[in-house]
């Protein structure tokens, strides 16, 4: 039996760890032991596609999909990118899955009691596919930011999140991204969990003016990359 | 050559955009193979059920086959089946799958691997995913698995095992997650 080629491992130095004591709640929720070495097998190489997914029309417009018939609140954005390996090859046709905070700094969820208004025209969540360029986007507001428990007036900066799966198991990836010239940013520990300055830096979306519409919003690129195919390939033995 | 985009938590809000929709439920009436429950919880290092973790699962179907272009195994595919799922928590903290027992599927080096499903959790408070798989009690097959072998402490070796039980005539595998503590689950780099 040939294995497919395996994946990169988890490049531990563009992840955080999984106990970052800045983040208060990271401390009790991660493991502790040595995580034990998995050399890749079927089961890791393959993963769900979502191929057979079909979105609604206006699943990538946040700004109305709500389905009220009304416009959400904000300041209305553009958000593209595209999705790579680690060879700059597109990862095409996959999933991507976006939720947010409303211009207020507010979750559509009952878990959020932060004193802001709720808006009505706004869920917050979102989904897209990558074309065959691995290019995606969508349409939405700007986040607000907003305040949390973690530490005497602490708050996040406006981010949005999205889940990626890629083409394995082991390509999935949630992250979050930042706005440029946000002074939360260098104060939040979430950010600052990952170890390395390009790490953090790869977090920051660009404010793109080739993307932004003449009078009606302005573009934002937030490019992802996901674990690469290992190169030479990997045979068992015959 | 890039780098890999760094991983941040889902945070306390994921369900607005992960779990707003059930996708717990991956097998029908007509998937082929065993019905079964899968269900637990994970616990956190103070021994607390966590309510805001967020467990996906990705299996082979009952032939032991993975509904994946990279699986050119000459078995049946089974159109019911994705083999993937997605479960918040309910009121009690429980994460839970209605699915079907996988079939073995061929590990690395020529061996053979036990049926298992493969496990990642996300929660509020986990900067990056933690991946761990799922055996069955009643295999075995799990004296021979070549991963549940890698794993050289073989008291750890029972936290990767679920327990079969039965309720209201159906089967429940329960797979407790311990992210921390005395019975740390095994968790994968892989």
């Amino acid at each position: 039996m040939i294995t497919p080629k395996p994946y990169n491992p988890r490049d531990w130095r563009s992840h955080p760890p999984y106990s970052f004591a800045a983040y208060g709640s990271s401390v009790k929720r991660g493991p502790l032991k040595r995580l034990i070495p998995l050399k890749q097998t079927l089961s890791e190489i393959t993963g769900p596609l979502f191929a057979d997914i079909k979105l609604e029309p206006g699943e990538n417009d946040l700004t109305r999909n709500a389905d009220t018939g009304r416009e959400a609140l904000g300041e209305r954005i553009i958000v593209v990118g595209r999705v790579l390996d680690e060879d700059d090859k597109p990862v095409p046709n996959t999933l991507i899955e976006i939720w947010q905070a409303n211009a207020a700094g507010r979750y559509h969820h009952p878990v959020d009691q932060h004193n802001a208004p709720l808006d009505p025209n706004f869920t917050g969540a979102g989904r897209c596919v990558t074309n065959d360029k691995g290019e995606y986007r969508y349409m939405t507001i700007k986040p607000g930011a907003y305040p949390w428990l973690n530490h005497p007036n602490a708050w996040r900066p406006a981010h949005i999140h999205l889940s990626l799966f890629g083409p394995s198991f082991v390509t999935r990836l949630v992250t979050q991204f930042f706005f440029p010239g946000d002074p939360l940013i260098p104060l939040d520990p979430i950010f600052n969990s990952v170890p390395t300055k390009s790490g953090r830096e790869r977090l920051m979306a660009s404010y793109a003016h080739d993307v932004t519409e003449p009078e009606f919003a302005l573009g934002y690129r937030f490019d992802i990359v996901l674990r690469g195919r290992k190169s030479t390939p990997f045979e068992g033995p015959q | 050559m890039s780098k890999q985009t760094p991983s941040q938590t889902v945070g306390p809000f994921y369900a607005i955009g992960l779990t707003r929709q059930p996708m717990n439920v991956m097998a029908t009436d007509s998937t082929h193979g065993e019905r079964i429950r899968v269900e637990g919880q994970v616990f956190d290092g103070d021994g607390g059920a966590i309510p805001d973790v967020m467990v996906e699962i990705w299996q082979a179907n009952a032939y032991g086959r993975y509904n994946h272009p990279d699986d050119k195994q000459e078995k049946p595919l089974d159109a019911t089946f994705s083999g993937w799922g997605r479960s918040g928590t309910d009121a009690n903290c429980v994460y839970s799958f209605e699915t079907i027992k996988p079939g073995p599927v061929p590990g690395s080096d020529d061996s053979v691997q036990a049926p298992h499903i493969n496990v990642v959790i996300f929660a509020r408070g986990m900067l990056v995913h933690a991946y761990t798989r799922l055996y069955f009690d009643d295999e075995a097959a799990n004296a021979n698995d070549p991963v549940l072998r890698s794993v050289k402490n073989k008291a750890r070796r029972k936290t990767l095992i679920a327990a079969r039980g039965a309720r209201e005539g159906k089967t429940v595998y329960r797979f407790d997650i311990r992210l921390q503590g005395d019975n740390e689950t095994v968790f994968f780099d892989m």
